[in-house]
């Protein structure tokens, strides 16, 4: 053990307002395309695929937000909190 | 193979969704903090770039009137603007904030494209009202990269800037080849197919 090096101790108890804001955003969108897919299923043809072209089949409306929720929730928002994190950190230590 | 042009317009809506959740997602965190990861700094520049160049295609096979087409070549020059200037803002090639304002250029012009470029009244049908509330939307919104040239760190500016997109890509969704709207189908306008 060296105890010459301190390291930070991450005693994050809770989330900022920012972080939940980020963290929210994208689930909100997913849900913003379930709601509307439950409201207008036949904008969703994956329902009734029998006799659908290909366009039909490939750009449904409500899937593509819930695609966008879920894409932004697993790809974006992650590291942008752990950076929100790590400034708001630098901030409370100065 | 061609899609239908509604698609199209989804496929746009979906983009222009994309391209809020990221302005809003900036607008709330910072844009220090956005930028912090390079690759998420040129997320949405590049995105509303590449939005541009695809709207070229669009543009060509599309259009079947000369001012449809005008409209077209119009919002791909506005996004490859907006987006450029954005990119060069984000590399440190460009510096000043006026460079900010293309975005508002972009959207102005747009939204003048819009409202030209309809011949119909509001509720001749879905797509004329979704036109001129578009429009409408575009010469709203960009008001707020308007006032990101001059306070670029205010919150409000950035988030009415990205909340605008997410308008714009909800009237996009809702639009259609031929539908009514409230009720009110022109009977110039055809029957609706499906």
């Amino acid at each position: 053990m060296n105890t010459q090096l301190a390291t930070r101790l991450h005693a994050r108890t809770h989330a900022s307002a920012r972080t939940w804001a980020v963290t929210l955003l994208g689930p909100l969108t997913t849900v913003g395309g379930l709601v509307w897919a439950f409201f207008q299923p036949w904008r969703l043809t994956l329902l009734h695929p029998h006799g659908q072209g290909f366009w039909w089949l490939a750009i449904e409306p409500p899937l593509l937000v819930m695609l966008v929720g879920l894409g932004f929730a697993l790809l974006v928002a992650p590291g942008l909190i752990d950076d929100l994190q790590d400034e708001e950190d630098d901030a409370a230590t100065l | 193979m061609q899609p239908p042009s509604e698609h199209v317009h989804w496929a746009f809506a979906t983009g222009f969704l994309v391209l809020g959740l990221c302005l809003l997602a900036e607008a709330i965190v910072g844009t220090e903090v956005w930028r912090r990861r390079r690759w998420r700094a040129y997320l949405w520049p590049g995105f509303a770039f590449g939005m541009g160049v695809l709207m070229w295609p669009v543009m060509v096979f599309f259009t079947n009137s000369t001012i449809h087409m005008l409209a077209h070549g119009s919002w791909a020059q506005a996004l490859m603007l907006a987006g450029a200037a954005e990119l060069g803002l984000v590399s440190g090639k460009l510096t000043s904030r006026w460079w900010y304002l293309c975005s508002a250029v972009g959207l102005a012009v747009a939204g003048i494209a819009f409202l030209i470029h309809e011949q119909n009244p509001w509720l001749f049908q879905r797509s004329s009202f979704l036109h001129h509330a578009l429009g409408l939307t575009a010469l709203v919104v960009a008001i707020f990269p308007l006032g990101k040239a001059f306070r670029p760190r205010a919150l409000g500016w950035n988030a009415g800037f990205a909340l605008g997109f997410v308008v714009i890509a909800v009237f996009l969704y809702s639009d259609r080849d031929l539908a009514p709207i409230f009720g009110h189908l022109s009977p110039l306008a055809g029957t609706p197919h499906r």
